[in-house]
């Protein structure tokens, strides 16, 4: 039973890495390039929500839904005014990029907010339900559904809007769909935003059990080993995975005794690690092989 | 326009390339050799610092300038280096034989750690280095028998030819030896073949194979040779701080040394001293900034990594060669005044999905 109970805790971790590893593989499933601020954008969303539901004293969904509408915003110009510039630069550069805008998004957050913890009153905080003996808190609930619903819309944007296929068509060759005249620079900007949007959700899903600081930036490198296990460049991959991560990280938890002390903080990286030594193409990768880059 | 005329085979070999560059670079090391009577001691810690970082910044140029392999895991290096030094000083080997260990242990480490992922390329090789980094500081803080823990391990200052560590001059000399010798090392090592099959790597992987440059193996000994650079720097980097602590050997100063060699200029050994000074002297340039900025902003903590952050893009995006690319660019201005051309320089560049194979 207490096994049951970490896994659904596991899961509703887990669903945060995924999410925020969704980012990951959208952009770079289009773009090639990695997104190392997906974190900082994360951070960004929680206090944006933070500002706009605790200080302006908005109602919970319509400031999670402006959050979202901003930081997509963001995120598009973000990809439209700086990281295009760095299109045909090595690797090396975008991730150099990358890692700068999110050096320059945590100290904005630490100025413009402060580096106080904040937390806002959500219609989940608090409450728990039981079922057969498990405790299931509505903020865990509220995320894995919240994860089940994103994942589901993305699913039919992708199948069915246009948009969406010409999303999937100039990820599957850039110079094609431009000559089937799709805007490829204008769709690669909408799906940083997209990507960002996801973040945005994730953070504010998240704000209720972490609370809104700067650090919570970090949550972009354990959701690294989210999209590396599931084979970065697949959607349901980097969900899996990251659910994957978060169930390793709770059982790492609470059985250190056994393991070592401290390998909580460590696992999602000794996973990452390990994934990408023993089996580096993840396990839903639709490739035959690594990609390389 | 400066030509030199080859006329035997030693003037092709050798580091001076004319007598220009022997005049001015005999010039700084006397001026480096002077400095201490030049300047007061606070001013000479600093210069040791800048020193310090220029060797770590050698050891990551070797890797991410020379070879193209990211490492976001660096300060890992330091790390090893500091806490391998402290420790065998401490058991009391003296310091000109714990020196030679502590390289070869980091050599040790970076083969270690490059055999596993050499198979990685470009984002995944800074996705694990990164991660890499994460649990070497999970590793300073537990293994508590050997680094202290967060209680911190005190670093004995030992006495050279009866001269003090203490003594900010002899420090300075110690390290501007060892800076000295890394850059001597490191250019021998990159003209040699060794050096050559980084670079072919570095420009493309395939054409580095095909002519027989065994990929895996040198992949491995550039993270090896790497990591004794930056583990000898975190050597000498022990007796600067004087007292270690895990929290000093975080990701922030991992990506510290990789603003050195972008500031400072991807792919040139000059770059890494620019580099250097650079970031050494980025915590006084941003006390200066802050004082002429208004107090609301100017006190704020959040200020250093914005700065930080803001630079590194603005180099990645306007002056992606760093400082040294842009001294090549005056010097080429006036060399061939008025004839320069913007075009000299332009970026090549390389296109995704036609490139890579």
């Amino acid at each position: 039973m207490q096994l049951i109970q970490l896994i659904i805790d596991g899961v509703a971790s887990g669903c945060i890495y995924g999410l925020v590893a969704l980012g990951f593989v959208l952009i770079y499933k289009a773009t090639e390039t990695i997104n190392f601020a997906q974190g900082d954008i994360l951070m960004l969303g929680a206090f944006v929500a933070f500002s706009l539901i605790g200080v302006l004293g908005m109602d919970y969904i319509l400031g999670f839904a402006l959050t979202v509408v901003i930081i997509a915003v963001f995120g598009f110009f973000l990809d439209a005014v700086v990281v295009r510039q760095i299109i045909g630069q090595p690797p090396f550069a975008t991730v150099m990029l990358t890692i700068g805008i999110g050096f320059i998004l945590r100290g904005f957050a630490s100025i413009f907010w402060g580096t106080d913890i904040f937390s806002f009153s959500t219609p989940f905080s608090g409450k728990i339900t039981e079922f057969n003996g498990l405790i299931i808190s509505y903020v865990n609930l509220s995320i894995i559904i919240g994860t089940v619903i994103l994942v589901s819309v993305l699913y039919l944007f992708f199948t069915f809007s246009r948009i969406g296929v010409a999303m999937r068509a100039s990820s599957e060759n850039q110079l094609a769909a431009y000559y089937m005249g799709i805007p490829v620079k204008f769709i690669f900007s909408l799906i940083w935003s997209i990507s960002a949007a996801t973040a945005a959700i994730a953070g504010v899903l998240l704000a209720p059990i972490t609370l809104v600081d700067t650090s919570i930036s970090l949550i972009g490198l354990k959701a690294f080993a989210a999209a590396v296990l599931g084979g970065f460049g697949s959607i349901p991959g980097a969900i899996v995975g990251g659910i994957i991560i978060g169930i390793v990280e709770q059982l790492c938890g609470t059985y250190e005794n056994y393991l070592f002390e401290g390998i909580r903080e460590i696992s999602a990286y000794l996973v990452l690690i390990l994934t990408l030594i023993i089996y580096p193409r993840g396990l839903f990768s639709d490739k035959a092989e690594v990609k390389k880059v | 326009m400066r030509f030199i005329f080859k006329t035997n085979y030693a003037q092709d070999i050798n580091i001076a390339r004319h007598g220009g560059d022997k005049f001015w670079y005999s010039t700084l090391i006397i001026l480096m050799l002077a400095m201490p009577l030049l300047i007061d001691d606070f001013y000479l810690g600093e210069i040791s610092y800048v020193c310090i970082l220029a060797i770590a910044g050698i050891g990551l140029m070797i890797l991410s300038g020379y070879t193209g392999l990211a490492s976001l895991g660096h300060a890992a290096f330091l790390g090893i280096g500091a806490y391998t030094h402290a420790f065998l000083l401490t058991n009391g080997i003296p310091f000109f034989a714990s020196i030679p260990i502590v390289v070869i242990v980091s050599f040790m480490v970076g083969a270690l750690i490059g055999i596993p992922i050499l198979r990685l390329t470009g984002m995944y090789l800074a996705i694990a280095t990164l991660a890499l980094g994460f649990i070497a500081e999970h590793v300073f803080i537990k293994w508590e028998h050997f680094t202290g823990g967060n209680r911190g391990m005190p670093v004995p200052q030992p006495e050279i030819m009866g001269m003090s560590f203490y003594d900010s001059a002899t420090f300075y000399y110690v390290c501007l030896a060892f800076l000295i010798l890394s850059m001597f090392a490191a250019i021998n090592i990159l003209r040699s073949p060794t050096g050559r099959a980084f670079v072919a790597i570095r420009d493309s992987e395939i054409a580095a194979q095909s002519l027989g440059v065994n990929i895996g193996l040198y992949k491995a000994l550039s993270f090896a040779i790497s990591g004794a650079f930056t583990g000898l720097a975190g050597a000498l980097l022990a007796h600067y701080i004087g007292y270690l602590a895990p929290d000093i050997f975080n990701i922030f100063l991992s990506l510290s040394l990789l603003l050195l060699i972008v500031v400072g200029g991807m792919g040139s050994l000059h770059g890494t001293v620019f580099g250097a000074i650079f970031v050494g002297y980025l915590p006084q340039l941003i006390a200066i900034c802050r004082d002429y900025l208004p107090s609301s902003i100017g006190s704020q903590p959040g200020l250093e990594p914005m700065l930080f952050g803001l630079i590194l893009v603005l180099f990645i995006l306007y002056e992606p060669l760093g400082i040294y690319g842009r001294w090549v660019k005056i010097k080429l201005f006036f060399q061939l005044f008025p004839t320069y051309k913007k075009q000299t320089f332009k970026k090549q560049k390389v296109f995704t999905k036609s490139d890579r194979v």
